[in-house]
């Protein structure tokens, strides 16, 4: 198995632990990384470039995927918001090939075109649908029996449902769920894990934003949580970077440990902590490590 | 109801929030419904079976059957939709229990009735009325006919609320001025006839709870019956705002920062972008970036203080030219 790896910004910027922790689980399990193909490859836009020009960003997308095709190889990202600012950009474009055709005739002086082929896959959905539940299970080394963690998707990561292709894959409604049982850690189903952790709105609103990340965090602790498992980098800057701020606004100390989803996939793994980067968060993850009876 | 009506009942388990205004002992409760109906019925007709033959104290809303009025918004297992348009097998395909509750950021009047007065509140804050400053010699308004279709999306909107319900921005704050009203904003700002764009546009960028304070979670997209895609409209409108040279918030320039970096480098230079957001003579708001800059080093997950740009990163600059033009 060999993807186009598309690790995005953050994983090279703010949450180098994601980036570390995604190359560790892969080489275990198997699966071939090109760190090659995608060199060249910008910036999706996040949604925010969009605001200004969305052809432009939409254009920015189309080349990324005109070099994943170049490669041959299916394209892997490990960011919610990546995934769902490209499978919009994906959809506009296959769903207008008029569209498409302009967006393209932006690209003829570098040689690339996209055909519509190249699709934009989370890890996450990867590890269900290329890899296999089962396939997995049959790696696992440390199953977390007795963890209980609450998903939190990221907004891009679910919405909008068609342009990332539920209706084909019931599966990836639930995947953060089955991932958890797959670790043999329990579910703590709660109301927010689909909502917004109030990232894009931190230096815009900072006061929403806070209490947003005060409410998932402490509904999901109250629930039983002894962490939160994301796809997503900015929801796990939000979360974790701002938890201690949000907490002081509702006079409480919420410390729950916020961990990327290839984290926990290598916790299961066997892989070490410091490999996975664990002492890399700003809420501490040493209790959750010491009741898995690793050291952090 | 078909011919065979035997054969082609099937079993709901509905499972139904409850509030009576006039019930002091208990502020809400959830109440279960067990009812053989035909298998095509909507959550509707479930709904209104239940009342007709379970339990005649349930209280809901609804007039056309069709999604046409808006009437009957609710949320079903977590989401906001018509239950007009919403048909069982959808929704629980296995059978499943159905879980069914009035509306989020809306007053509950009774069980799955809502009050739509804040709902209104909003709507009436962006003006939503036709503004001209002159009357045209042959007494009416000529628009284009390409200029109305370019509103159709935005005027497909039936007020039914939903948007609004689901609204993540909302439920944390209720000054906000919501997706519906915004997008209803955008359909005057659109309209050739409108003569305040510009007041318009001024207003929203300036308020508390304007434009800016959407996080974009598409929520709004996501369950408007209608196609409306609020949250597009509400990018349009940053858009426009900043085009006609509102650019002082941080979130105009937090979209100049984040396209100049992109546009540069190639990628996102995430040490830079919340200096240029605040501005950099912001000294008060630069100062609460301190302590996590300073977390973030301790733990070893500050950006890097030199950004690198992309390689062939000369073919992002060509792109981005090109679209300056």
């Amino acid at each position: 198995m060999k993807y186009a790896f598309y690790p995005g910004c953050v994983s090279r910027g703010a949450c180098p632990e994601l980036y570390v922790a995604t190359v560790e689980v892969c080489k275990i399990l198997g699966i071939d990384l090109d760190h090659e193909a995608m060199k060249g490859a910008s910036c999706t836009g996040s949604g925010v470039l969009q605001e200004k020009n969305q052809k432009l960003g939409d254009t920015l997308n189309a080349r990324n995927f005109a070099l994943a095709e170049r490669s041959n190889l299916p394209l892997m990202t490990i960011c919610s918001t990546c995934q769902g600012v490209m499978s919009q950009a994906r959809k506009r474009m296959l769903d207008n090939p008029k569209y498409l055709a302009e967006i393209n005739a932006e690209l003829t002086e570098e040689g690339l075109e996209y055909k519509g082929l190249a699709e934009p896959r989370h890890l996450l959905w990867i590890i269900l649908e290329d890899y296999g539940i089962d396939a997995f299970k049959s790696k696992l080394v440390k199953p977390l029996k007795g963890l209980k963690l609450a998903p939190f998707y990221g907004c891009y990561m679910v919405r909008p449902s068609d342009a990332l292709g539920f209706q084909n894959n019931l599966e990836r409604e639930d995947s953060l769920e089955r991932i958890i049982e797959a670790v043999d850690a329990e579910v703590i189903d709660f109301r927010g894990k689909t909502l917004c952790c109030g990232f894009p709105i931190l230096t815009i609103n900072e006061k929403n934003s806070m209490k947003m990340v005060a409410n998932h965090t402490s509904d999901a602790k109250n629930l039983g949580a002894d962490a939160m498992v994301t796809p997503c980098p900015l929801c796990h800057l939000n979360l974790d970077g701002f938890q201690s701020k949000a907490g002081k606004s509702i006079g409480s100390q919420i410390n729950l440990p916020i961990i990327h989803l290839p984290q926990l996939l290598g916790l299961a793994l066997g892989i070490s902590p410091e490999k996975l980067r664990l002492n890399k968060h700003i809420v501490s993850t040493k209790v959750l490590l010491s009741e898995l009876s690793l050291k952090p | 109801m078909g011919t065979n009506k035997e054969s082609i009942l099937m079993n709901v388990n509905l499972k139904v929030k409850r509030f009576d205004p006039g019930d002091s002992d208990r502020e809400n409760w959830w109440q279960e419904y067990n009812i053989d109906i035909h298998e095509d019925s909507t959550v509707l007709d479930a709904l209104i079976y239940v009342r007709e033959y379970e339990d005649t104290s349930l209280a809901l809303r609804c007039a056309c059957r069709a999604s046409i009025c808006g009437s009957c918004g609710m949320k079903i297992n977590g989401s906001a939709k018509l239950v007009c348009k919403t048909r069982i097998v959808a929704v629980a395909p296995n059978g499943e229990q159905i879980i069914v509750e009035p509306m989020g950021n809306h007053p509950v009047v009774k069980d799955l009735v809502v009050s739509l007065d804040t709902f209104f509140n909003q709507i009436k804050r962006v003006k939503p009325y036709l503004q001209t400053d002159h009357v045209p010699e042959s007494g009416e308004y000529i628009a284009s006919n390409e200029s109305m279709e370019n509103l159709l999306t935005a005027m497909n909107c039936i007020m039914c609320g939903c948007c609004v319900s689901d609204c993540t921005v909302l439920e944390v704050d209720d000054n906000f001025i919501g997706p519906a009203a915004l997008a209803k904003a955008w359909r005057f700002i659109d309209d050739p006839r409108d003569s305040k764009k510009e007041d318009r546009l001024k207003d929203l960028n300036d308020e508390d709870g304007g434009v800016w304070d959407c996080t974009r979670c598409m929520q709004c997209v996501e369950v408007c019956p209608k196609g409306v895609a609020p949250m597009d409209k509400i990018m349009e409108l940053r858009d426009q705002a900043i085009e006609i040279g509102l650019n002082n918030t941080n979130g105009a320039r937090h979209a100049e920062a984040f396209y100049e970096s992109v546009g540069h480098s190639g990628s996102l230079d995430e040490l830079r972008l919340p200096i240029k957001t605040f501005g950099i003579f912001n000294i008060k708001e630069l100062i609460k970036l301190i302590p996590i800059g300073i977390k973030s080093q301790l733990v070893g997950k500050r950006p890097p203080i030199f950004h690198k740009n992309i390689p062939g990163v000369e073919n992002i600059r060509k792109i981005f030219e090109r679209y300056r033009k």
